[in-house]
């Protein structure tokens, strides 16, 4: 420095500049903002306004696929939080994900009423057929839209509380984090699906009629659904990026590159990444509640293993460590797998594969490394010297690294 | 010997590993702002003591003051450094994804916990701080640099920098020089010089010419034990430090 005093606060806009940030709101973020805003409320204006016959309309099946893509934008999001920032690799997240799913699905099988085949007011159809005679305590209140919305965030936070508190407290890292986190979502999965539970077994819920009164059928409450998530998944973004630019977001990286220095600094570790972990199980959570009533079917299939291996798949080809690079990631290949799915099927499971393999191998940064860092010169902080502009693509070390760890 | 007048007071430490003892009835003091260069050769005991100091190794005996207020064999290893030590390893461990400041920043003392933190700002006062810092440790220039990108001399000196923020009365410094080029170890000595006085500082060290160039009163550690103490001119015509290091 050259003897500049300077004002408070603004120390914070330069580094993140020299880590490639652009302040509070990151241009990347700015971008993915706004492309954000543009598809959501474009894509239900050409469904709702456009009519069906211009080539320009936009189907109520595109409305749902783009609601999904977003959905599983915001679980990658999550995912991110915590891997990209702080070194943890979940290989459950889709555990969260489905339980915020089933808390909604909960609500939209009691919001069926007697409509459904066995006309019972009270007993969801799967439950009649089951011979059960009253409601499990379990789903009282589910009748209730704010109570199925309070369970829908604290069923998953509590469960990211609990198992954080056990993993964390315990000191398990890296891959056998990783290993238990699989073993969580496969126990929750086989769980979920046995009929004596009281959560519908291998069928799970569907069939739904409609969410607080609106049609589920009418594609006007899928273009608003639409919005609503994409105005989540916003508002998780500016909560995930909030968090990574605290100074508590940079106690995580550091965290993440050596935590046991970071714990002689006097930090409690643990009490880190237990906050993080629950805060990112109820981004996932949220997701999947808002995932249910757009795709009208959930089941214990959202607990296999390899969703939230796909996740972690999502999240390394879009960037990690950048928060829109996992959401983008996450559109991206969800949207070659309904291609390819479609076109090919049966290379689908080849095609992710390879797609992870060479992105870990050619593209450590993921698809958002391949944007140019901002030139550093423009914007260089007074002082700031040896500045490298290969740091600044994104926080993460390469991928190989954190996974060893 | 009046335990109050001293910085740091080891008695008769003694610690054992199965049998081996590392420390054998070490006695030791640290004035207040004095720098003490501590050498020995290897299997001295060394590092032992630094882990009895900060508390990670429990001594089998003997008594461990900290200015005479702070009983170190009854404090844990956070509750020491809140006292006001600080220990530099030998292997420099700086946050290699985070600025020079923000490593700065991250060890600054204050808030820990992580809703705190996540609404904390730089205050003027710490902000000072931190320039005041980066000035001792002469790394003013490159305040937003990654960590990565520091030489090895320059990762040194941020961890001492680190140390500092949390102005520490005593400093523990692990073979500050191991790996350095001669001009690092030439700002190294200028910055451990600057820094006596207002801490005191406990240097470990191998490099002969470095100890010479900033200790006052040398202390030679051979198995576990005191075996010559005084300058170093003092210490290296002693015939049993002679003995040890074969004709140093």
């Amino acid at each position: 420095m050259n003897g500049d005093k300077q004002v408070p606060g603004l120390w914070h806009r330069t580094t993140l500049v020299a880590r490639g940030g652009d302040g509070r709101f990151d241009r990347g973020g700015k971008w993915f903002l706004a492309v954000l805003a543009l598809v959501a409320i474009g894509v239900s204006f050409l469904n709702q306004v456009v009519p069906s016959s211009s080539a320009l309309h936009i189907s109520a099946f595109a409305i749902t696929l783009i609601g999904k893509y977003l959905c599983y934008g915001m679980l990658a999001l999550s995912v991110d939080l915590i891997w990209g920032y702080c070194g943890i690799l979940s290989l459950g997240h889709a555990a969260f994900f489905a339980l915020g799913g089933y808390a909604m699905g909960m609500y939209l099988m009691r919001e069926i009423g007697p409509r459904g085949v066995y006309g019972n007011p009270i007993l969801p159809d799967f439950m009649v057929f089951l011979n059960y005679k009253s409601l499990p305590w379990f789903w009282y209140g589910f009748n209730h839209f704010l109570f199925a919305v309070l369970m829908m965030l604290l069923v998953p936070a509590l469960l990211a509380l609990v198992f954080g508190w056990f993993a964390f407290r315990s000191r398990v890292t890296g891959v056998y984090f990783s290993i238990i986190t699989q073993a969580l979502t496969y126990a929750l999965m086989l769980a979920f699906f046995r009929n004596n539970m009281g959560f519908g077994g291998n069928n799970g819920f569907t069939d739904f009629k409609d969410i607080l009164g609106f049609d589920l059928h009418s594609d006007l409450t899928h273009a608003v659904l639409l919005v609503i998530t994409a105005a989540m998944l916003a508002a998780s973004y500016i909560a995930c990026r909030a968090i990574v630019e605290s100074r508590a977001g940079r106690v995580v990286l550091a965290i993440r590159d050596a935590e046991s220095r970071t714990r002689f600094l006097g930090y409690p570790v643990e009490s880190f990444k237990l906050w993080l972990f629950v805060f990112s199980g109820i981004i996932a959570g949220i997701a999947g509640a808002l995932y249910v009533p757009q795709i009208g079917i959930i089941n214990p299939s959202e607990f296999a293993p390899i969703n939230s291996i796909e996740v972690v798949i999502w999240v390394a080809v879009g960037g990690r460590g950048t928060l829109y690079g996992a959401i983008a990631g996450a559109v991206l290949v969800n949207y070659a797998k309904t291609y390819l799915t479609g076109a090919f099927p049966e290379v689908w499971l080849y095609a992710l594969g390879a797609l992870f393999v060479l992105v870990t191998i050619f593209l450590p940064r993921g698809i958002i490394g391949l944007i140019p860092a901002r030139r550093p010169a423009k914007r260089q902080p007074r002082g700031g010297g040896e500045y490298q502009a290969d740091a600044a693509a994104t926080n993460a070390p390469p991928i190989e690294r954190v996974i060893e760890k | 010997m009046n335990v109050r007048n001293k910085r740091l007071y080891l008695e008769d430490v003694t610690v054992s590993f199965d049998g081996f003892k590392a420390l054998n009835q070490l006695t030791l003091y640290v004035e207040p702002g004095e720098l003490l260069c501590i050498i020995g050769p290897n299997g001295a005991g060394k590092t032992t003591m630094m882990d009895v100091i900060t508390g990670k190794t429990r001594p089998d005996s003997g008594t461990a003051w900290f200015g005479g207020d702070y009983d170190l064999l009854q404090l844990s290893e956070p509750e020491i450094v809140a006292a006001g030590i600080g220990r530099k390893f030998q292997k420099p461990t700086v946050f290699e994804q985070l600025t020079v400041f923000e490593n700065l920043e991250l060890a600054l003392a204050g808030t820990r916990s992580f809703l705190k933190t996540l609404r904390a700002r730089i205050t003027s006062a710490q902000q000072r701080r931190i320039d005041e810092v980066l000035d001792i440790i002469g790394l003013s220039e490159h305040r937003w640099s990654l960590g990565r990108i520091l030489s090895h001399g320059q990762k040194q000196w941020l961890e001492i920098g680190m140390l500092l923020m949390q102005n520490p009365e005593l400093l523990l410094v692990d073979e500050p020089v191991a790996g350095m080029t001669p001009h690092e170890i030439e700002r190294t000595t200028q910055l451990l010089l600057s820094l006596e006085g207002e801490h005191s500082i406990v240097v470990v060290e191998h490099d002969m010419s470095f100890v010479r160039s900033i200790a006052r009163r040398v202390t030679v550690l051979h198995e576990g034990q005191v075996i010559a103490e005084g300058d170093m001119d003092k210490v290296q015509k002693d015939p049993r430090v002679i003995e040890v290091y074969l004709g140093v």
